[in-house]
């Protein structure tokens, strides 16, 4: 099945944001990981696990309405490294955004662990997570070292 | 180098280094020579959890060289209870002093106030993280009892989940290429993220319940303490306490140079009778703090011990 034809399972969007090649099954983390869950006021279009030349299989998402900022990109930068993203406007893709995890992610996320210094978030330093591996995703806190559970860490968004 | 927060601070090589600057300053430890060395500089020592040996090594070791001490005091009294965050504390004290030795409750907390102060910082310990100048200390009393570090079959025994002592010393053993066995119910076993970072750098390891089959080969035994403190839920240090109480009827058939050593306090996980025995090395093991220390403030300091010692002391 063509990439075209798997985009056109949900109809185009007017304005708004697609996130295309997120890895099969982890289009529900992204929505959580951008904070779009339960009652949103705009549109969400999603599909999971369609065939992908690229990667074997994938998952879409379009968010109508809403271009994603570039504190969003690094949080799914934690959950869809590669995934592509567009910003579409007019029904015309207007923007093509790069997702770059680096070395650290700062300021996105804070530290699981409940007894790490910076879960007084009073405390002025920035979080800091050290990307140890990018393939598996593998990150740990800066300061506590402990290494990050994904799945938790999208209740720690910042 | 900035400071020391956990032994990947140090390389191997800088270790023995810091090992053989602290036996050459034994007699300075022992009060028998006097050696100036940090005459003029200030240690802050910042402990916001209790601390008997490691505050007051730290604080024997920087008047044994001259140096002088401010202490935050009773945390209590301190403008922590006000609420003062750890990073206003640590500019305040980094403008006071020329270096600071901190305990603190919360994990990562040696690492924030690092990358908040200008000035080295010395990890004495961090939750149940990391606590490098024990692992020094430690370090050195093995290397006096047995010669060398490397090769060496050591057992941990007790609170492996929550103990920071065996969380720095099983890195740094493994780096030397020991053997280590984990002995602790099964409640408090060695942390996994700690186990698979010791598997991927080559470690042998054992993990087991059942301590004193595992010390008739051992060449170092090194007991912990349950921490009561460490446990939100009573029972289950209820369940924990007391499991393991190395008594000397368990030492007839150890090697004859096996050391047992304990970071203190203990409560019963020695009995009194080891106390006496050739292998109780634990007392030894406090002293041996002040050297360790003393060693790492000239080091961090920038202070270069002088190869003649014996020309440079004076008598007290």
């Amino acid at each position: 099945m063509s990439n075209e034809h798997s985009m056109r399972r949900v109809t185009a969007i007017r304005n708004g944001t697609v996130i295309d090649h997120i890895p099969h099954g982890q289009a529900l983390r992204v929505l959580e990981m951008l904070g779009i869950i339960g009652l949103t006021s705009v549109p969400v279009s999603l599909v999971m696990n369609v065939p992908s030349k690229k990667i074997g299989a994938k998952d879409i998402i379009k968010v109508e309405d809403r271009e994603l900022t570039q504190g969003e990109l690094d949080r799914l930068a934690l959950v869809a490294p590669d995934a592509r993203v567009a910003i579409i406007r007019a029904y015309s893709v207007a923007e093509k955004l790069t997702i770059n995890l680096g070395d650290e992610v700062t300021n996105v996320v804070r530290c699981i662990m409940s007894n790490c210094i910076t879960a007084n978030l009073r405390e002025p330093l920035p979080h800091r997570l050290k990307v140890v591996s990018k393939d598996p995703l593998e990150l740990r806190c800066h300061y506590c070292g402990r290494p990050q559970d994904l799945d938790e860490l999208a209740n720690n968004v910042l | 180098m900035a400071g020391l927060i956990t032994m990947d601070d140090l390389t191997n090589e800088e270790i023995l280094n810091i090992l053989d600057d602290a036996e050459r300053l034994l007699p300075v430890a022992k009060g028998k020579m006097y050696l100036p060395l940090l005459q003029g500089r200030i240690l802050g020592n910042l402990f916001f959890e209790p601390s008997t040996r490691t505050r007051m090594s730290f604080e024997t070791a920087m008047k044994r060289l001259g140096g002088d001490v401010v202490n935050l005091g009773d945390v209590k009294t301190s403008s922590v209870v006000k609420g003062e965050t750890l990073f206003d504390t640590i500019q305040m004290v980094d403008g006071y002093t020329d270096i600071i030795a901190m305990r603190h409750p919360r994990q990562g907390a040696a690492q924030y106030a690092q990358d908040s102060a200008s000035v080295p910082i010395l990890n004495g310990g961090d939750g149940a993280g990391h606590h490098p100048t024990q692992t020094m200390l430690d370090l050195f009393t093995i290397r006096q009892a047995h010669g060398k570090l490397d090769g060496l079959k050591v057992v941990m025994a007790g609170d492996l989940r929550y103990g920071r002592t065996v969380h720095s010393l099983s890195h740094a053993l493994n780096r030397f290429g020991c053997e280590l066995i984990f002995a602790s119910p099964e409640l408090l076993k060695m942390p996994t993220e700690i186990i698979s970072d010791l598997n991927a750098h080559g470690a042998k390891i054992t993990e087991t319940e059942d301590l004193y089959s595992m010390i008739t080969d051992a060449d170092v035994v090194y007991m912990t303490r349950i921490q009561k403190e460490r446990f939100s839920d009573e029972d289950e240090y209820t369940r924990c306490a007391g499991a393991y109480k190395l008594h000397a009827d368990h030492l007839a058939d150890v090697k004859a140079n096996m050391i047992i050593m304990h970071p203190l306090p203990r409560v019963d996980e020695i009995d009194p009778s080891v106390d006496s025995t050739r292998h109780a090395r634990y007392f030894e093991q406090a002293f041996n703090g002040v050297v360790a220390r003393m060693a790492l403030l000239c080091k961090l300091l920038g202070v270069a011990i002088p190869e003649d010692l014996e020309k440079v002391g004076g008598e007290l």
